[in-house]
């Protein structure tokens, strides 16, 4: 018997797990029929698992412990037989900024400590003109996005939200946003950085896996109850997408992977810059030549586990910028989103 | 109690408003574009805020009420977790609200409840409306390929209209189908 599951998905390079899983019958070999429903936001994803007219999602890591804790909105426990990605975030700004930063840097801005610097004295030089300081975009309050962006202001000695405006966009529209002016930088996942800087709107700033290494970045989640449920389901999904990142591992399949990923239903950008981002070849802007990043996006079998490490991570990570209280309970529900125990059943 | 709605479809924000103010409201905006939304959404100080769920800037919203502090006073998703058919029925609509704390829950789920219907109703009015076009466009398709029919075989318009629904019952396909290959082949070949 084949069992229906609908899957909820943001236009990002990192939902290629799931995308390889139905299109090169890795979850039908596990007994799934994928729908892969493609959603407006974050917010929008979130409450549509919630409610049930999805039954599964490619999921910010961060959001899943904040759905399960109640904050920001709705307590509804999530839970997450596997990951989907580590990395694939990076911090651009607009060409303008850009060169401000250029002029105003000392030292190399590949080095996030001389980027940081160099923005602080562009928006200081900002606001000290009678203009506003630079507004940053996140992709959602509780993301690796908004850590990442945290972490490269506390370099810089700047407060968001005090010193620098941030507002939350889906990743799809950050590019766009860039380039007609709305925003003066963003953290968004592949491949919206690799668009931005093919389009000239922007340069990337600091890459996330300077700021933070292996990066707990997206889970693939169902609604905690239902798990409770139907554990076989999610087992079975989970073996489907170790299938799938091994199919992907392979040099060979990557330009069929991007190929897929580009359709107008899926990601919708190109396929040459989405295989770019694959191979970890990665365009900078600014006149700067693209640099190597190998572990740019990990989705290979070996980034999938939802150990207690990643957990952990996370929680200290939350904790740290406020979004979580430093309570045992608090940790204890965070900790049970991730269940590395369901992943092992799947090996 | 001040309500803003926004939605970047002018037409069902209308729509919306119309039925607040049939329900006693009277203070109403209605926000229909993106730009400086948030800025203006601070100055306003709504009490109840609509919002279509696809809307581009709904997380920004939902972030500036409930995770930063920017706006001064305390808002929050007033469902809370005992009203799970209502949430269902608002999301699937495609509608959510954020309202300050402290309002009577029964008021504001009267308000959802509007909202959620009326949402419905246009979703269905759409629906309807781009059935009727795709019918009028059909109806075109087949009176070209008749008219096609009856100059290529010299065959009246009853003759043609029989051919092409034989050819639709012969193929297991509507006869739309047929009359759209009709046309395009007789483009090809001219």
């Amino acid at each position: 018997m084949t069992t229906r599951l609908r899957i909820g998905f943001l236009p990002l390079v990192d939902a290629a797990l799931l995308v390889v899983a139905r299109e090169e019958g890795f979850a039908e070999r596990q007994g799934l029929s994928l729908d892969l429903v493609r959603e407006a936001s974050w917010a929008n994803l979130r409450d549509r698992l919630s409610v049930g007219l999805i039954d599964a999602a490619q999921m910010l890591a961060p959001a899943a412990i904040a759905a399960t804790l109640g904050l920001g909105h709705l307590r509804v426990p999530m839970a997450g037989p596997a990951m989907l990605s580590l990395n694939g975030a990076s911090i651009t700004v607009s060409s303008a900024l850009y060169g401000e930063m250029n002029a105003a840097g000392q030292g190399d801005l590949a080095d996030p400590n001389v980027a940081a610097a160099a923005f602080a004295k562009v928006a200081a030089a900002r606001v000290a003109g009678g203009g506003a300081p630079p507004v940053l975009a996140t992709v959602f309050a509780y993301s690796t996005h908004t850590l990442l962006i945290r972490a490269f202001l506390r370099l810089a000695n700047l407060e968001p939200e005090t010193d620098i405006p941030l507002i939350v966009l889906p990743p799809q529209y950050t590019a766009a946003s860039l380039a007609n002016g709305q925003i003066d930088g963003f953290c968004a996942g592949a491949p919206w950085n690799a668009v931005a800087v093919a389009s000239g709107a922007g340069a990337i700033a600091a890459f996330g896996v300077d700021l933070m290494p292996d990066a707990p970045e997206k889970l693939l989640v169902m609604r905690a109850d239902d798990i409770e449920r139907r554990p076989e389901t999610a087992i079975a999904m989970t073996r489907a997408t170790l299938a799938a990142a091994d199919w992907a591992a392979k040099t060979e399949n990557r330009g069929r992977l991007a190929r897929h990923l580009a359709r107008a239903d899926t990601v919708d950008a190109s396929a040459a810059t989405i295989e770019a981002v694959l191979a970890g070849r990665i365009e900078v802007g600014g006149g700067r030549p693209p640099r190597s990043a190998p572990d740019y996006l990990r989705i290979d079998r070996a980034a999938l586990a939802p150990s207690a490490a990643v957990a952990n991570r996370l929680i200290e990570a939350m904790i740290a910028a406020g979004q979580l209280v430093d309570a045992v309970d608090a940790r204890a529900a965070a900790r049970r989103v991730f269940r590395d125990d369901l992943f092992a059943k799947a090996l | 109690m001040r309500i803003v709605i926004v939605d970047e479809d002018a037409a069902r924000s209308a729509i919306i408003e119309s039925g607040l103010r049939e329900a006693g409201h009277d203070d109403i905006v209605r926000l229909s574009e993106t730009a400086a939304l948030l800025k203006r959404l601070e100055a306003l100080e709504p009490d109840v805020v609509l919002i279509d769920l696809e809307n581009p800037n709904r997380d920004s919203l939902e972030a500036m009420l409930t995770v930063s502090r920017t706006v001064r006073r305390p808002v929050a998703m007033f469902v809370d977790q005992s009203d799970a058919a209502m949430i269902a029925a608002a999301v699937d609509a495609g509608v959510s609200a954020y309202v300050v704390d402290g309002l009577r829950k029964e008021r504001v789920k009267a308000i959802l409840d509007m909202a959620v219907s009326r949402f419905n109703a246009y979703e269905r009015l759409r629906r309807e409306l781009d059935e009727a076009k795709d019918q009028l466009a059909e109806r075109k398709v087949i009176e070209r390929a008749k008219g096609i029919l009856m100059k290529a075989r010299s065959i009246t318009e009853d003759e043609a209209y029989a051919l092409l629904r034989r050819t639709a019952m012969n193929e297991n396909r509507r006869i739309a189908e047929v009359a759209h290959s009709v046309v395009m082949a007789a483009g090809l070949l001219r």
